[in-house]
């Protein structure tokens, strides 16, 4: 087993990257990501790591080269942020589209305009259809062993993992982590085997035209691919609990047994609000928290199982889907709860724009008013939390 | 029941839409929708090759004799051949409804 030190998150996670012997690595460093492919870029030029790193002119041209990489049998890499993922967009659809087993981090930054560099989920929600895995980290530990993790799903379900970073939140915070053994990563990543690959010798078209006779049935495909990938989502995370002792699901609770209202979050927020059901629950309140670690494919089942018997949850969302029903995560929980026979009030809430603080505060604030929420008519809408009139 | 429109079954599909074999667009004709066909007039080609080389789709066939002659299972009627013939052997004519 590794020994835990103390690393910035986003050098740790170039070294998992690392460990994870990719072949391609290519990128464009944006803000707040650039520490993770500024370190990979020094481990190749050290002669450390036995890779192909491509400094290209644009996140466009970015996972374009790692779609053709992986397509001709590479293990890939890119990370982005922003504006940057806003600009790969045309090509997020494609990889997976391509069944490409690409792997992305995310350090997740709010959105232009206004233009910020701080955190929050406005860039990740809106690939939130683009059919890739999406995995969440909460702290430093988590990011590192979503890496190795996320190459294990990807190159058995044959499809892109976004591992999304709360931009400086997770990546530039200095954490104790412990990273694997060289020789555990290769047992738990043996090498990439692609059952069909761009080679001369066996060609095969990829990218042909959808015409309307196929194209319902290729997207059927696709839905039917990463719906499935769920299964190898879980049985990696088992695995990955074999050799390191870490355990992870797709939904994480915190207090929840006998919990009468709950939180509902996603990344980083979420040991902020720990501090918060401690608190209240010190005072005998029942409250819980929920984690969603995994957002795509979406963990219907684990979640309805999660929130137990609540009578009402408050879903904190980082990002703001203009004129809906509510933010991504709301909207999400609500479909999912009315495919359900639980019918608890639903709370959305949108903070943390921005780079916005949120205090474990906040949160007492939040539960108190998810508790008198109960007694309140149904509002099937949201709110923007701490806004300055 | 709704008319059938789905070429073959979602489970059937390679991953990715992958075509697995390769050339097998020559199984799809695709002149079907040609608004113009190209008329070659035999007295006046020289056997240059230019309809040949430049067809995009390509769709310009050898013959025993050595002429290029169009095979109108392809060709879409964009009458490139007609445009780069030095000779001007090449006449697009309206196709017949």
């Amino acid at each position: 087993m590794g020994k835990k030190i103390a690393k910035e998150v986003s050098i740790a996670v170039a070294d998992a990257v690392a460990q994870c012997r990719v072949d391609v690595i290519s990128a464009y460093p944006i803000t707040p990501m650039t520490h993770i492919v500024e370190h990979l870029a020094e481990l190749v030029n050290n002669g450390e790591l036995d890779a192909e790193y491509i400094a290209v002119e644009s996140e466009h041209a970015a996972l374009s080269a790692c779609i053709g990489a992986s397509a001709a049998g590479a293990r890939t890499f890119t990370s982005t942020a922003a504006q940057g993922l806003m600009f790969m967009y045309e090509m997020l659809y494609i990889a997976s589209g391509f069944r490409l087993p690409i792997v992305m981090v995310i350090a997740n930054r709010a959105l232009s305009s206004p233009i910020s560099i701080w955190n929050d989920h406005g860039d990740v929600m809106t690939m939130r259809d683009a059919g890739w895995i999406q995995t969440f980290a909460e702290n430093g530990q988590e990011a590192v062993d979503l890496i190795y993790h996320a190459y294990k799903v990807a190159e058995k379900a044959f499809l892109p993992v976004a591992v999304n970073l709360d931009g400086f939140i997770v990546t530039h915070v200095v954490e104790p982590v412990e990273l694997l053994d060289q020789e555990q990563v290769d047992k738990y990543l043996p090498p990439l085997r692609m059952k069909y690959k761009l080679d001369p010798k066996k060609p095969i078209t990829i990218g042909a035209i959808g015409v309307p006779e196929i194209y319902t049935e290729a997207r059927k495909a696709q839905d039917e691919a990463l719906k499935a990938s769920y299964k190898i989502v879980v049985q990696a995370w088992r695995e990955f609990e074999k050799i390191s002792g870490r355990r992870y699901n797709p939904i994480e609770t915190y207090r929840m047994d006998d919990a009468e209202v709950a939180l509902v979050l996603i990344g980083s927020l979420a040991e902020t609000a720990m501090n918060a059901v401690d608190v209240l629950r010190e005072k005998g309140k029942k409250v819980g928290l929920v984690r969603i670690r995994l957002w795509r494919p979406f963990p219907m089942q684990d979640f309805l199982k999660a929130i137990g018997k609540v009578k009402a949850l408050c879903v904190f969302d980082r990002a703001l889907s203009p004129g809906a029903t509510g933010g991504p995560v709301g909207i999400e929980v609500r479909s999912a709860l009315y495919q359900s026979n639980k019918r608890p009030k639903v709370l959305n809430i949108i903070g943390g724009l921005g780079g916005r603080d949120v205090t474990a505060e906040d949160f007492m604030e939040l539960f108190d008013r998810t508790y008198s929420f109960l007694k309140a008519r149904p509002r099937f809408s949201y709110e923007i939390y701490g806004v300055k009139e | 029941m709704p008319r059938e429109q789905g070429m073959m079954s979602w489970k059937n599909l390679a991953p990715g839409m992958y075509i697995l074999e390769p050339g097998n667009s020559v199984r799809f004709k695709t002149g079907d929708w040609r608004s113009h066909r190209p008329i070659l007039d035999k007295e006046k080609c020289i056997k240059c090759a230019q309809c040949y080389l430049f067809c995009p789709e390509p769709a310009y066939e050898e013959d025993a004799e050595g002429y290029f002659i169009c095979n109108l299972d392809y060709c879409k009627g964009c009458g490139i051949c007609a445009s780069i013939c030095p000779k001007g052997a090449i006449t697009m004519v309206l196709e017949e409804a």
